[in-house]
């Protein structure tokens, strides 16, 4: 296959796998409006038995045949993860096409765009590998809404055509720093949705909203925390990894300085602050819960303020795949005198 | 809530009943300490972040100097504040002072206490294994010593567990796993401190200088070599390693079509070096591949065009020549550049104007259509008179002072301009001289730096991460196991298989998780079920 061929393949698996996030978005909420004609009590059940398939509700057919709401609930939530896998099927071969598109062929990180992508998919992929484990059927119109306005993002406002990598990305550095950020990046999404679920569900309290449709599916607090630090238990250390392992390390062999406090950097840090912040927070009295879950969110915000927003800020950073143009470090620090 | 202090094991409730000393310790720590941490790790992400929107003099002066220009008002308000040098600045070295503190203060005291952890036996089983939130029990037919014996075979494999005193009743089994979370903890807080040694060191010993070489030219490493130099307070001129180097060669290989067209794919300076007075050495200078030269690393990280001008006077002497560096000013290269011919008689000549790597008008506007020096121009205006070279102030090789000098103009009054390709020559008006324009010649900035430190800061970041590993990832936890003979009157054994003439066992298996993350039932049931296994294959 010739270059632009993969290049033309990998903008339709894109435009695919946003179809099938669509759909599956359409699904989950499809099922979330079926919720409210399940007694709350059965609606927990369902929750509870969606992962593994058997359940004491979905398995008392109606004797006519049809489904009862308790079965087309845990109906439409297994379509759903289907139609979602489906959809990161065709996120992967998107990603692939990217990097074969290039030449020579390259991990597809060179831009914002790309990044995205491929963050959009890490979420997507840790949200279906920790589906059973979890149990995490309630989180799935929240993973795939975001995934899916992530993507159209992406495809909307980032889109660049395939271009061979800047030169200071040219480092095998960039594949080991970069995944693992991009990595991180999914799974403190991840987690910081299971917070935003806590706050919500802390918030509904007991009122009756707490007790029906899709908030009586959710985990108790107790649960929910200990999902959410979970798996930002596992971020944290990849972030570490990333921003204060790998991206030293190759800022040393690219710009002569393993910490220049450029503004891409700051932020790094502040995020990993932030987070240090959390797992403090979880372990402080009269700041587990609630403070911490709002930590976690905060910690998010900057993750992804740093990801976007600082390009628009600050003109000086060196990352540059945020500027246009060739490598300019150094140019920009000639001295005055 | 892992605090190794707290002791729980005799009664899980014992909070309310600690001593008033205790009491205090505690509070000292957890109020204290934990939430003085929290708080000042969250002011230390707060003050990280003025420094990432104004520039900063340590990673772009002429930014801040730009930024001066613009903002005059604010500008002595900033100064007070240390607002563009926030990172060394008195208030941010304060917070993280105070957290250094801090954590100081917190490490050193859970040292003793988890050596102490260390060496303790699993504490005895708490009397009411059934008031710890996660307990299950069972009935069995085996004797109470058998399911004792095989709770310590099950256990035992990963567990440390308690050894039985003399004298203490022997009902019950005590088992505790997951020591190593509180080491990797100490290690992780332990390691912060080595990487901010590391950090300090490079500080205060280091140093960065960077300077512009054209193609052709020599660098030796001495002070005066360098166009900036940026040493750490510590740093003496005797660090210097003792090298020189020239650039032979400077290739940039350019992309000529498809989406990146214009973009550096690759660049590559050839060197040719020597230690001291030791035989050259040739290197190829690339991004991403510094020379080591000792403790020192040299590091290509730009690249521009210089321009070759003479300049005749009008005695027809040469005033000035050779290639002169100009700064791109964005990514198609057009550079900005000035030329200053001093010596020129009967009045001071001064250039001042661009070049265009591969000239074009486009709509009557010159533009450089591609990065590379294909059709290179240089396009200037010129001034006469005295430069201000003469006053003795330090001045700019880049900033034409024109406070003294005056424009040369045409008969018509317009700014005379000189437009030249290479071999072109044009003569100024008033009997000023020449100028030639010989061709272009590429020139690298190449940064050389000094980081003492840095191994030690990396060593601590990965001795951090492999802690936090241990911290986050081990679940420490005690289990215990519990059997006794159930008397038959006694209904609480609530078994179905309690017959009453038979004796009956009941196994009681509680545990209490100290990460406060795990899932203890789940622990539990497989503790059950491993117990119940081998009662099975007995019977
Ligand atoms: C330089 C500043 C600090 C950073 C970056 C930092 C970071 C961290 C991180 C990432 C954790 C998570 C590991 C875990 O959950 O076990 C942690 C845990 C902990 N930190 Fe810190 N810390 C800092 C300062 C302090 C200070 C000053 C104290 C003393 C009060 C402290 C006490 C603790 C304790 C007790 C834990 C264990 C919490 C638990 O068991 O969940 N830290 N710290």
């Amino acid at each position: 296959m010739s270059n632009a061929a993969w290049e033309t393949l990998s903008n339709q698996a894109v435009a695919a796998a946003g179809l099938a996030y669509f759909i599956a978005l359409l699904v989950h909420l499809a099922e979330w409006a079926a919720l409210r004609q399940v007694a709350p009590r059965e609606a927990a059940l369902v929750g509870a038995a969606a992962d593994g398939g058997e359940s004491e509700v979905a398995a008392a057919p109606e004797s006519d045949g049809r489904r009862t709401p308790g079965e087309r609930v845990a109906f439409l939530g297994r379509l759903g993860f289907l139609v979602t896998c489906i959809a990161a099927g065709a996120h992967l071969v998107a990603l692939v096409g990217r990097g074969m598109a290039a030449d020579p062929n390259r991990v597809p990180w060179g831009n914002m765009y790309e990044f995205t992508t491929t963050g959009t998919f890490v979420v997507a992929v840790m949200y279906l590998a920790l589906y059973r484990k979890f149990r995490l059927d309630w989180l799935a119109p929240l993973v795939v809404g975001f995934v899916l306005t992530t993507l159209m993002i992406a495809v909307i406002w980032l889109h660049e055509p395939v271009q061979p990598l800047r030169e200071a990305l040219n480092s095998y550095w960039l594949v080991i720093h970069v995944v693992a950020a991009i990595i991180a990046t999914g799974a403190f999404t991840l987690g910081g949705m299971a917070s935003l679920v806590y706050l919500l569900k802390a918030r509904a309290g007991d009122s009756a909203k707490a007790t029906q449709g899709w908030m009586a599916r959710v985990p108790d607090l107790v649960s929910l925390d200990k999902i959410a630090y979970r798996v930002h238990a596992f971020a944290f250390p990849v972030w570490t990894f990333a921003v204060l392992i790998t991206g030293p390390i190759w800022a040393h062999e690219a710009w002569s300085r393993y910490w220049n406090w450029d503004p891409k950097e700051v932020w790094a840090f502040i995020t990993w602050v932030v987070y240090a912040g959390y797992l403090h927070a979880r372990a402080t009295a009269g700041w587990k819960g609630r403070n911490a879950a709002i930590l976690a969110l905060i910690g998010l915000a900057t993750l992804w303020f740093n990801f976007i927003g600082i390009n628009y800020f600050s003109t000086t950073s060196q990352h540059s795949y945020a500027i246009e143009g060739p490598v300019k470090a150094g140019v920009s620090r000639l001295p005055a005198g | 809530m892992t605090d190794s202090e707290e002791r729980p094991v005799e009664r899980p409730v014992a909070r309310g009943e600690l001593t008033a000393r205790e009491l205090l310790r505690w509070t000292w720590r957890q109020v204290t300490s934990m939430r003085t941490a929290l708080v000042l790790l969250l002011l230390l992400a707060l003050a990280a972040i003025p420094g990432s929107v104004i520039p900063q003099a340590g990673v772009d002066a002429l930014a801040v100097t730009r930024w001066k220009e613009e903002h005059t008002q604010l500008t002595p308000i900033y100064e007070t504040l240390d607002l563009f040098s926030v990172y060394d600045s008195v208030w941010f070295s304060a917070i993280y002072l105070l957290l250094v503190l801090s954590l100081v203060g917190c490490i050193v005291p859970r040292l003793f206490v988890y050596a102490k952890a260390l060496r303790a036996q699993p504490p005895k089983a708490p009397r009411n294994l059934s008031r710890l939130p996660d307990h299950t029990f069972y009935v069995t037919d085996a004797a109470p010593e058998q399911v004792l014996a095989r709770a310590r075979e099950v256990l035992g494999k990963r567990y440390r567990l308690r050894t039985v005193v003399d004298g203490e009743e022997t009902d019950a089994v005590s088992a505790e796993r997951g020591y190593l979370r509180e080491a990797g903890n100490l290690l992780f807080h332990l390691s912060v401190l080595v990487v901010l040694a590391g950090f300090a060191i490079g500080g205060l010993f280091g140093y960065q200088g960077g300077v512009i070489l054209v193609q052709g030219s020599t660098f030796s490493n001495s002070l005066t070599q360098y166009d900036d130099f940026d040493p750490g307070g510590l740093f003496t001129p005797e660090q210097l390693n003792d090298f020189d180097f020239t650039v032979d060669d400077f290739k940039v290989q350019w992309l000529k079509s498809g989406a990146g067209a214009g973009t550096a794919r690759g660049f590559q300076a050839a060197l040719s070096y020597k230690e001291g007075h030791g035989e050259e050495k040739s290197y190829d200078l690339k991004v991403n591949h510094p020379l080591s030269i000792g403790k020192t690393d040299v590091f290509l990280i730009g690249h521009g065009y210089a321009p070759v001008i003479t300049i005749r006077d009008g005695e027809g002497n040469i005033a000035y020549t050779g290639p002169t560096v100009f700064l791109p000013q964005d990514a198609s290269f057009v550079s900005y550049g000035v030329i200053k011919a001093s010596s020129a008689q009967p009045t001071q000549v001064g250039l001042e104007g661009l070049f265009y790597p591969t000239f074009r008008l486009y709509e009557g506007d010159p533009v450089s259509v591609f990065p590379e020096d294909l059709d290179p121009l240089v396009s200037m205006l010129v001034y006469s008179g005295d430069l201000g070279l003469d006053s003795g102030k330090a001045q700019s090789v880049y900033v034409l002072d024109k406070d003294t000098a005056t424009q040369v103009k045409k008969k018509d009054g317009k700014p005379f301009r000189i437009d030249l390709r290479p071999g072109d020559k044009v003569k100024l008006p008033d009997g000023l001289g020449t100028v030639t324009f010989d061709g272009v010649e590429p020139w690298i900035r190449v940064q050389i730096s000094q980081s003492p430190g840095k191994r030690i800061a990396l060593a601590g970041v990965i001795m951090a991460l492999i802690g936090l590993c241990g911290s986050l990832y081990l679940r420490p936890r005690r289990v215990w196991v519990r059997a006794r003979r159930a008397a038959p009157a006694e209904p609480a054994a609530g078994s179905d298989e309690g017959s009453g003439d038979t004796m009956t066992t009941v196994v009681e298996v509680a545990g209490l998780d100290r990460s406060g993350n795990g899932d203890l039932a789940a622990v539990l049931a497989d503790v059950v079920a491993a117990l119940k296994n081998e009662k099975e294959s007995r019977t």
